[in-house]
């Protein structure tokens, strides 16, 4: 791969970041009004055992980003602080920074998500090129309507109605929550089952919607893949059937696939987030709902900056490693 | 007649789909006859009663006839969807065909800003969009903050088709007899493209309904308006579910399933339509 192609998605991955930043501060400003100021002010008058901090806090944010100084400069000490990673303080939980609390929620999100992501593309990829392979069990293409129509909803839709049988109705899983309340969090066998437990429902809502997904895209793929010329060379040539399904037709239907999934990370994280709040699962996402309820900006802006960073460093991953799986693309200049 | 009648038994997702979209249009009209949109208000029935004769879909906990704010949500939200969906596909086609054809400068900075775009979760720039606007929105204003990022998908889709499209031989021939770009561009390719711009705007109107369900679960919606996603906040606010109003959930759960099932079968058809090479492979 060439010094530059790196280079240049680095660059992209720097944008994404400023982006980012400048959205965080500006959209607030285009109301007209500053309601980062509003709510300050209102938390400020409510007072309360915090209230020392909260003036405290007012001041600060006045001389920072008061109107008495030009728009450029507030601009630029956002970004300053931006880059040191300095959220400021949840204005809802004075005491507490903004990136703890997000700290504190991050491991959940990426454990569900990670892990859901995961499990729905190998899953899904698999089940689509075994439905394109005409040698597969024939009960497999009954698999096919029922995929497409779980693909059409909303994972958190699912969710609630996964919700109502399984954690409702029969109660087999828990309703609510990260783990048990009252559970100590250790690294004991029998708390990390019951982080499993709570897991389990809204992994199930995110991953029967995402299979269908990809197993539809690979099953398109695999169509064109085992049309091509060297498949039919491959097969005259008496090769094993499984060595032509391995290596000939999945090797490269694959690859479109993991395209796509660069491209749909951001979307999966915002249904996500949904599928957290309704099962108020401790991640980012029930901190995200709570972070509206309280109009905490504060806590919004670091929660949006830091998700979407953290979106464009995974995409920027994946497109580095890209080249080591299709080796005719090794970002060569034309 | 015989010969559309032929197509729609081989096209099967499309009449599936449309039949949902019409049952739901129908449920709409009907409803607005037989039930009184006005007790889709706070305080206007009993509250938490469940489903019987005189309230089909029970009642929730604010006292609103749920029937009725199916009625009068359904269609609040098929407004958003539409609003923004039509809205993002038509500025994602005059972007995408100046991208397209004009290639150069242009073409760069709209495809760029289009994938990055992309790769950023939506959901959560139109949060920030949302916080940032005070006093709440409005239904129509809702559509608007939707649709704010609703074109990307379509430049993306359309700017890719019309690069096939241009390198035509019937392009080519219009090109050479001295048509000028727009005529080309509104007589050449528009024809060719429509029925994959319905494709795309379907797909737009469900992306946009799926973005504003999210908004509104998350408690950005309009807070007075009976649309299905405030319907399904307040189930989540007040824990309809540990509680076992079961009907409460039941009601927006399904006509929302029944949209995006009627929306997605109709770009599953519409598709086949626009490319019939999918014919054989299906």
């Amino acid at each position: 791969m060439h010094l530059i192609d790196i280079l240049r998605r680095c660059g992209v991955f720097v944008l994404i970041v400023w982006l980012a930043a400048s959205l965080n501060f500006f959209l607030p400003k285009l109301s007209g009004q500053d309601p980062v100021r509003t709510k300050l002010l209102q938390q400020a008058q409510l007072g309360g055992y915090v209230q020392q901090g909260i003036d405290e806090m007012v001041k600060v944010y006045e001389t920072r980003f008061g109107l008495d100084r030009p728009l450029w400069q507030q601009y630029l000490s956002y970004l300053g602080d931006v880059v040191r990673g300095d959220f400021n303080f949840s204005i809802a939980n004075y005491p507490r920074t903004v990136w703890d609390m997000i700290a504190e929620s991050i491991p959940w999100t990426v454990g569900l998500l990670g892990m859901t992501t995961l499990l729905s593309f190998v899953i899904g990829t698999i089940l689509g090129a075994l439905l394109a392979w005409p040698r597969a069990p024939r009960w497999m293409a009954w698999l096919m309507p029922p995929l497409w129509a779980l693909h059409a909803i909303p994972f958190f839709l699912l969710g609630l109605i996964l919700m109502y049988l399984l954690a409702f109705q029969v109660q087999w899983l828990p309703i609510f929550g990260g783990y048990s309340m009252g559970a100590v969090p250790s690294l004991s066998v029998a708390f990390v089952l019951d982080i499993i437990r709570h897991a389990t429902l809204p992994a199930l809502s995110i991953i029967l919607v995402a299979v269908g997904g990809w197993a539809l895209s690979m099953r398109g793929m695999m169509v064109t893949t085992m049309g091509e010329d060297y498949v039919v060379f491959a097969e005259g040539k008496g090769l094993r059937s499984l060595t032509i399904f391995s290596r000939y037709c999945l090797r490269n239907a694959i690859l479109p696939q993991i395209t796509a999934l660069a491209l749909a990370l951001g979307q999966i994280l915002s249904g996500a987030v949904l599928v957290e709040v309704i099962f108020g699962y401790p991640g980012i996402g029930t901190l995200l709902y709570q972070a509206i309820r309280e109009n905490d900006h504060f806590l919004i802006q670091g929660i949006v900056f830091t998700v979407i960073v953290s979106l464009g460093l995974a995409t920027l991953l994946l497109d580095l490693v890209y080249p080591l799986l299709d080796p005719r693309i090794s970002y060569r200049r034309t | 007649m015989q010969g559309l009648l032929r197509y729609f038994r081989r096209n099967l997702s499309l009449v599936v789909g449309s039949a949902m979209l019409l049952f739901l249009l129908a449920f709409i009209v009907i409803g607005h006859f037989i039930v009184d949109v006005e007790d889709a208000r706070a305080l206007s029935v009993r509250p938490l009663q469940p489903p019987s004769w005189r309230y089909p879909f029970g009642t929730d906990r604010q006292g609103r006839d749920l029937l009725a704010v199916m009625v009068a949500g359904t269609p609040l939200t098929l407004q958003i969807g539409f609003i923004a969906g039509i809205l993002g596909v038509g500025i994602g086609t005059v972007l995408a065909f100046v991208a397209a054809y004009y290639r150069g400068w242009a073409d760069t900075i709209i495809r760029g800003i289009a994938d990055i775009g992309l790769t950023v979760p939506g959901l959560l720039v139109l949060i920030i969009i949302a916080v940032g606007i005070p006093g709440g929105l409005s239904v129509n204003q809702m559509a608007l903050v939707v649709a704010s990022l609703a074109w990307l998908n379509p430049t993306r889709t359309i700017r890719a088709q019309v690069l096939s499209l241009r390198e035509r031989g019937y392009v080519e021939i219009a090109r050479m007899s001295g048509m000028s770009g727009p005529a080309i561009i509104v007589l050449e390719l528009m024809p060719n493209l429509l029925p994959y711009l319905a494709a795309t705007l379907v797909n737009a109107v469900s992306g946009a309904i799926l973005a504003s369900i999210g908004l509104e679960v998350l408690g950005l919606g309009p807070i007075d308006a009976p649309t299905l996603g405030m319907t399904l906040y307040w189930v989540n606010f007040n824990a309809a579910m540990i509680n076992g109003w079961w009907w409460w959930w039941l009601a927006p759960t399904t006509i929302i399933v029944l949209v995006f099932l009627g929306l997605f079968f109709v770009t599953v058809g519409l598709d086949e339509y626009a490319n019939p090479r999918l014919r054989r492979s299906a």
